[in-house]
């Protein structure tokens, strides 16, 4: 039974643009091949975080919103921790409530 | 001795400021879904020293208090909220 799942990751700055862009569609790509479906995609680029991660005080965060078998968020997680680019990931149900938010806000985004 | 009588000094002055009705904002614009990726709305839930607040300070309901809780731990753990924090706001 599919749900709809929500991972946001971050990215040590040190990457180039292309390096930060090549892990991401690595990721985009064993989604899809997992049989996963990408609803939608954010780009948050260079951002500045709270507290020092690894010694480091910016990332890249990227959201993926999609849907997806319950089994595939663990190997999704494993190539997640398992990837020395990644600093921090964290992956979230989405709930009905969660589900009609992100709908509002997409069609938001679309009509502006 | 007659004359103290009149201005009596309380040892604590009496806070006029009356008791104004706390209400839950969630339930009153009816926002169900509590974004954990927000950061500038869960600020208003963290005092300055990036701790939540309690009910009896914000005035949420329960149901809602727990959701805050949690969305502000999910942002935390992304690093978009510090642990701990000095002048926050």
């Amino acid at each position: 039974m599919t749900k709809r799942y929500e991972t946001v990751f971050i990215l040590t700055p040190v990457l180039s643009a292309d390096q930060v862009k090549e892990t991401v569609v690595k990721f985009k790509k064993s989604l899809k091949d997992g049989g996963a479906k990408l609803m939608h995609e954010e780009d948050w680029g260079l951002k500045k975080l709270a507290y020092p991660i690894q010694k480091k005080s910016t990332g890249f965060y990227h959201l993926f919103e999609y849907e997806a078998e319950g089994d595939l968020i663990a190997n999704m997680e494993i190539n997640l921790k398992r990837d020395e680019k990644v600093m921090r990931f964290l992956t979230v149900s989405l709930d009905k409530h969660a589900i009609a938010f992100v709908e509002s806000r997409k069609n938001r985004t679309k009509k502006d | 001795m007659a004359e103290n009588t009149s201005e009596i000094r309380y040892l604590t002055p009496p806070n006029i400021e009356l008791a104004r009705e706390k209400y839950c904002r969630f339930q009153k614009n009816r926002i169900k879904y509590i974004d954990y990726k927000d950061e500038k709305f869960l600020l208003q839930f963290v005092n300055e020293q990036g701790k939540l607040l309690p009910r009896r300070i914000t005035g949420t309901s329960l149901k809602y208090q727990r959701k805050v809780a949690q969305a502000v731990k999910r942002a935390r753990h992304l690093a978009l909220m510090p642990y701990v924090a000095d002048m926050l706001k």
